[in-house]
């Protein structure tokens, strides 16, 4: 069975209208989190983080964070409920958000109560 | 209703064009992140989980016909056609854009609406009772108090960087149902035995982490010494309240911690050393605002309308809703009419732009022109024509606004929680749906009766669970969602906070933990004894036991 990596990404929102994006390997924001760098190693995560930082500075994008997420066949997972959520949507509107444009992660599907 | 005068056009316009630069040099990274971020908050404007959110505040709950529509054409232009009603009877919208948010804030002041007061360390948007200016047992409206506190605290100088936010409610009825207890300042209007009318002022009630219900500071007040009373208040307050931690900043802290009578007699020294003891301005000032308050022209009426009857005769559906959702109101031949924004299943206090037109006609054709929003996320039409209040909630159940639980367990107050909230630590609009759904069948739902459940989904309590009869609060247990419950919390004039059960419940347990409570109250209720009486009769024992025991 193939085991997910474990990394971090960095998330963000962008400035202009607020929504939620994360960096990708070439040091675009996408707005979908199957295109998120995994940072495997803390120096890399480091790295990720940086260049987060100048992008806030040239107006891109606002409260760059890192984020705890696995990746498996070229999904991405975030570990924590409030970033999954933000990777896909409102669980109570499934059809608005990121979910319903196409650009919710493959992962992660939003749970019910 | 209070129309602007040029002043106050001048003064929105202005503030508008102020954001619009703010915002534009925040673009072009003039201004950083932490430099842009209370002036957007002075403005309503949050950032969330999705996009911006922006909260745009609805004085003491009053709409126009003209203002709700403003409200549904923005849900349409600039977010994505709805807007969520929230528990201090403002609206947000949950899609915004940074770039387009000075053009909604222009579109608000063409309707004389703004996002002022609804976030930041300044007074906030002053609340009232939803069915101010029309309930039976009203002494007074209180709206044009609300009005007169608003122009008061709107950017005031002096209270514009207190140690932490400030809310205000006010009640001109013996039935508090503006949970004036459990503000900063709660104002409740009474007479004395000399029949005069004054106000009780009570201080430092609050929910968020440390819940309280408030001291009264002054039993009665003569009723036009209100601002200047408040202004001792909140000098002692700007001195004293603490500003080396966020979570002991409120009022409650203040005077828990210094004692009520310490604190009381901090207010009357401050009080006493105001400069003019004469209240001429502020009853000139009242004055002038009471006639935009003026009462509509009611027409008298019989208290019986033979229409009204025979439709309860005909349609039993609406016989319910007709029992359910009408307060009684001051005028013979007139009810209020309370919209449920509770749909069964649906998310609490979300109204389409759609629905909002349909509501915004409604008001026009049939109650003065005024909507009211309540902090129980519900929408009011004051003064409808009990002649016409079938046609009315035909159209009501022709738009899916016809829920007939106002008052019920379906009626449920919920923050918008984790779907939304950058601050929520757990979700609280799907509790609401699964508690809804459960109880979904109205004979259950009515043999309960009256039944307040409030869910938040942070400790912050804007669902203001505490209060609830039966309170949830959404919370997160190493990455988990989990939900406490408590019992026995009011808002009304018999003020409580609710005790914790016990252990926690995850997410979808807590439907069934919920009608597990009602059914034991079911059981061991006296005759038309409601839930609260109930709980304060028996205590937590009975609940506890048939909660935990088996497990």
């Amino acid at each position: 069975m193939t085991m997910p990596e474990k990394g971090q990404l960095v998330t963000a929102n962008r400035l202009r209208d607020g929504i939620a994006v994360f960096l990708t390997r070439s040091g675009q924001w996408s707005e979908i989190i199957d295109d998120a760098a995994l940072a495997l190693e803390p120096q890399a995560a480091a790295a990720l983080e940086a260049r987060a930082r100048d992008d806030e500075k040239a107006t891109l994008v606002t409260g760059a964070y890192l984020i705890d997420a696995e990746r498996l066949g070229g999904r991405v997972r975030a570990a924590h409920i409030r970033e999954r959520m933000r990777a896909l949507g409102p669980t109570v509107r499934l059809d608005l958000g990121k979910q319903a444009e196409g650009k919710g992660a493959g992962f992660g599907a939003p749970e019910g109560v | 209703m209070y129309r602007y005068d040029e002043f106050d056009h001048q003064f929105v316009r202005e503030r508008t064009n102020q954001f619009r630069n703010q915002a534009d040099r925040r673009l072009k990274g003039d201004l950083t992140e932490e430099e842009f971020r209370p002036l957007r908050l002075m403005n309503g404007l949050y950032l969330q989980l999705h996009a911006y959110m922006l909260r745009v505040a609805i004085p003491y709950g009053t709409l126009s016909s003209r203002q709700m529509r403003q409200l549904a054409f923005i849900a349409d232009k600039w977010d994505k056609g709805y807007g969520h009603f929230t528990t201090r009877q403002n609206i947000q919208y949950n899609w915004i854009k940074l770039e387009e948010t000075a053009d909604i804030l222009d579109a608000l002041a063409e309707v004389e609406m703004h996002a002022i007061q609804t976030s930041g360390n300044c007074i906030r948007n002053v609340t009232t009772d939803h069915w101010a200016g029309a309930a039976a047992d009203e002494i007074a409206d209180p709206r044009p108090v609300g009005e007169l506190l608003r122009q008061w605290s709107s950017l005031h100088p002096e209270f514009s960087f207190l140690p932490r936010k400030f809310k205000i409610a006010v009640t001109g009825a013996p039935n508090d149902r503006a949970a004036v207890k459990v503000h900063d300042i709660g104002l409740r209007l009474h007479k004395n035995d000399r029949n005069e009318t004054g106000w009780e002022v009570i201080v430092g009630g609050g929910l968020g982490r440390t819940p309280m219900i408030g001291v009264t500071v002054r039993d009665f007040l003569p009723e036009h010494e209100l601002v200047a009373y408040l202004e001792a208040i909140m000098r002692v307050y700007n001195l004293y309240g603490r500003r080396d931690n966020k979570y002991k900043a409120r009022i409650k802290i203040l005077v828990h911690e210094i004692g009520a009578d310490k604190f009381k007699s901090e207010v009357e020294a401050e009080y006493a050393k105001r400069p003019h003891a004469s209240t001429e301005v502020e009853e000139r000032e009242l004055k002038r605002i009471e006639a935009y308050f003026a009462p509509p022209q009611l027409e008298k009426l019989p208290r019986w309308s033979p229409g009204f009857e025979e439709a309860k005769l005909s349609h039993p559906a609406f016989a319910r809703w007709a029992k359910n959702n009408l307060g009684p109101h001051r005028a013979d031949g007139y009810a209020i009419v309370n919209i449920s924004l509770k749909p069964d299943g649906g998310i609490p206090g979300d109204a389409t732009s759609g629905q909002m037109r349909l509501m915004a006609d409604l008001s026009e054709r049939y109650s003065f022109d005024e909507l009211r929003i309540s902090h129980a996320q519900n929408v009011v039409l004051p003064h409808v024509k009990k002649d016409d209040v079938f046609a009315v909630w035909q159209q009501l159940e022709s738009a899916g606004l016809g829920a007939a639980n106002y008052g019920l367990a379906g009626d449920i107050i919920a923050c918008p929680g984790l779907d939304y909230c950058a601050l929520a630590t757990a979700r609280s609009i799907p509790i609401a749906q699964s508690i809804s759904r459960k109880f979904e069948d109205s004979k259950k739902q009515d043999e309960i009766g009256k039944l307040k459940i409030n869910i938040s989904g942070c400790i912050n309590a804007c669902g203001h669970h505490h209060v609830g009869h039966i309170g949830i609060l959404g919370l997160d247990k190493k990455g988990e969602e989990f939900y406490q419950i408590t019992l026995g919390g009011s808002s009304a004039e018999n003020a409580s906070i609710g005790t914790i059960l016990g252990p926690g419940f995850a997410g979808h347990e807590v439907a069934d933990a919920i009608e597990t409570i009602l059914d034991t109250y079911l059981k061991l209720r006296e005759p038309g004894e409601e839930f609260l009486a109930a709980y304060r009769r028996v205590g937590p024992k009975p609940f506890k036991e048939a909660l935990y025991a088996v497990a």
